[in-house]
């Protein structure tokens, strides 16, 4: 018999029952966390059915979404719509019994920031969330997957999602990273090459000597992102860093236990001959700061590239989305992209507001000052990460170039609170969506690693962050 | 969920690649408690300019106001997991999407709700896409217990793959939640055992 895949020991962990002959089974979920704004209806739907949650203790619910990110923090939300979701929110959590941290709690943050740092995500759990980045987890070898509204339900009625098994990818990173290359650009690459359906019906597994030397932040960075090519879950092996990481977070298992977990979640890897569905090489020695041109994540350059002819493009389809994504930018084809001034930087999401990407942007920052007519604000993952850039001097850092220090929360990634730009405005953004309107209708969005977005808020254009690192400065 | 039998009316083409759940439900119709409004947010952003109907949006034209199925480029329904754009596509009256392929937390969306997907080859789709484009032949009738699709005035048929698990949720309309409420014994015991092997989950 072949090895089996860390992503198919996982899945085979849980499996309640075979629900039909034709790999559909029952899964059992071993933790979620909700939001206010993907939850609601699940709530209402287990209200109108007079069902319980099965497992209460296994859930957590967090304020992300909606919320202002002024820097003076209050109840008070941006309109009436998430005022009322957050009162529903409030209500559920405490109807249904489940832990809630309200936008003052000082655990408050981006979920997937949240759970982690809490220590909620552990090695061989399978979470699902009502929130597609949900996959952040897999960076601790855990199955991390999003689902919608019904499927909360489901699961906070159940326990267990109805789950299919999917296909296995393998992506396989090699060499070593350049100076200026982060773990955001290595997965735009990856989204680059193998395209915005890339990874559709797949769980990627990344692996390989980049990866093992990667840190945990950096391989959540990749864990969430990749579901931009479409994959719909994410492992990877845990380490030692993992361990390090989790080890005396509120919620890790402590003492003995910890020593028992720590020892399980260590064999926790694919057998050596596993196979996997689809293998993926890169090796990231070739690997340039990435930023998009377009209006999918896969429609990205290097910033040293030319922005590309929608005339390249094969199909005819492919082609009107090119010149529709190029139109909406208000991109003309043969130009630098290092050419294109920007309106706004934009730092954080779940994709980039960890310490490390804060870190990342403060070193660009440090000395040096917005350039004039653009606005740029950095919003942490979590009120701890918030804390604890504070306490590191980055917030000084930020505040003494020009650059808005805010509180946690999404934020601008999705513009859902009062974040948002107005038509036209032009943003580097270290987020993972370039959809059109993502950022706000008519708004133009550029995604790019943290220290890149530093790059452009300083020069007022998109800007090769090398030119600016440390050695690199006359 | 709504049961899905056999089902005629228009069918609209919207062939470009990636078609986001940001672009089907844009974010300002996302601060309900429930699901009422989001008609009106289906495509917003397309159908609308400046408070009027686009005429350049496939739906605002004539022959197409009334679709009920969409047929898609691939990747359909990619990005944010909010079934938001299901409740929406549903209200704008769609019954059902035909493309190549579906993003998996929309799909799985769409099955929650009986949306129907239907994925098919490039080229068969290709055919129907360019049948779907002159209105006076965008009438198409989608079977699902014969697994058919009947398009051109009736002259073609072609048919489609549907697992049968999936094929007897959609007919029957079915709970999902009752359905596996019925096995909460194997649940409980599952759940027993698999504390036991990792009790620092709790």
């Amino acid at each position: 018999m072949a090895g089996r895949t860390l992503y198919d020991k996982l899945v085979d962990a849980h499996v309640v029952r075979n629900l039909d002959d034709s790999g559909l089974v029952l899964l059992y979920v071993d933790r979620t966390v909700l939001n206010e704004y993907t939850s609601p209806q699940a709530f209402a739907g287990l209200r109108e059915a007079g069902r319980k949650v099965w497992n209460p203790k296994a859930a957590l619910m967090v304020v992300d979404h909606v919320n202002p990110t002024a820097a003076q923090r209050t109840r008070a939300m941006p309109d009436r719509g998430a005022a009322r979701q957050v009162d529903y929110f409030a209500e559920n959590a405490r109807d249904f019994g489940i832990e809630y941290f309200d936008i003052l709690d000082p655990r408050q943050g981006i979920e997937h920031v949240v759970a982690p740092e809490q220590g909620l995500v552990m090695p061989g759990m399978v979470i699902a969330a009502g929130d597609s980045h949900t996959t952040a987890y897999g960076a601790f070898g855990a199955l991390g997957y999003g689902i919608g509204t019904s499927d909360i339900e489901h699961y906070l009625a159940t326990s267990t999602v109805r789950y299919r098994r999917l296909k296995t990818m393998r992506i396989h990173l090699t060499g070593a990273a350049p100076l200026g290359v982060t773990s955001k650009d290595i997965v735009m690459e990856v989204i680059r090459r193998i395209g915005a359906d890339g990874a559709t019906g797949y769980a990627v597994e990344f692996s390989g000597p980049v990866v093992s030397n990667m840190s945990v932040e950096g391989r959540i960075v990749m864990s969430v992102m990749i579901v931009e090519a479409g994959a719909r879950g994410v492992v990877i092996a845990p380490d030692q860093k993992v361990l390090d990481y989790l080890k005396g977070r509120p919620r890790s298992p402590k003492g003995e236990m910890w020593v028992r977990a720590a020892r399980s979640w260590l064999t926790l890897a694919s057998d050596s001959d596993a196979r996997f569905d689809r293998e993926v090489t890169l090796d990231v020695s070739e690997v340039a700061p990435l930023v998009t041109w377009g209006t999918s994540p896969d429609q990205a350059i290097a910033v040293t590239e030319i922005i590309p002819d929608p005339g390249q493009q094969a199909a005819p389809e492919r082609q009107a989305a090119a010149s529709r994504a190029l139109n909406y930018m208000g991109l003309t084809p043969g130009l630098p992209i290092q050419s294109v001034p920007i309106d706004f930087a934009f730092i954080g999401s779940c994709t980039n507001s960890r310490i490390e990407d804060l870190r990342d942007a403060a070193e660009i920052f440090r000395g040096r000052r917005v350039a004039e007519g653009v606005r740029a604000i950095v919003v942490p993952g979590s009120t701890q990460v918030r804390a604890q850039a504070e306490s590191e001097g980055l917030a000084k850092v930020f505040t003494d170039a020009g650059v808005e220090w805010r509180q946690s929360g999404c934020s601008m990634c999705l513009a859902m609170n009062d974040d948002v730009l107005k038509p036209g405005e032009r943003c580097a953004s270290s987020t993972n969506r370039n959809f059109e309107g993502r950022q706000g209708p008519g708004a133009r969005t550029h995604l790019m690693s943290p220290a890149m977005v530093a790059a452009a808020a300083v020069t007022g254009r998109i800007t090769d962050v090398r030119s600016l690192l440390r050695g690199a400065r006359q | 969920m709504i049961p899905f039998g056999q089902v005629t009316g228009v069918a609209a083409p919207m062939m470009a690649p990636n078609i986001d759940t940001d672009v089907i439900m844009p974010k300002m119709f996302l601060k309900g408690v429930d699901r009422s409004g989001l008609g009106e947010g289906a495509f917003n952003l397309l159908r609308f300019s400046g408070g009027k109907p686009d005429p350049d949006f496939i739906l605002n034209q004539d022959g197409y106001r009334d679709s009920c199925f969409l047929v898609v480029g691939p990747n359909f329904g990619c990005g944010s997991s909010r079934e938001h754009a299901v409740w929406g596509l549903q209200q704008l009256g769609i019954r059902a999407l035909i493309g190549t392929s579906f993003a998996g937390i929309f799909n799985d969306n769409c099955a929650n709700n009986g949306l129907l997907t239907i994925s098919l080859e490039a080229g068969v789709l290709a055919e129907l896409a360019q049948a779907v484009t002159d209105s006076s032949r965008n009438d198409v009738t989608i079977d699902l217990a014969a697994q058919t699709i009947r398009f051109d005035c009736g002259r073609r048929s072609i048919g489609f793959d549907i697992e049968p698990d999936r094929k007897e949720a959609f007919l029957t309309g079915r709970d999902f939640i009752a359905s596996t409420l019925v096995f909460a014994d194997d649940i409980r015991a599952f759940e027993a055992r698999h504390r036991a092997e990792n009790p620092w989950i709790v």
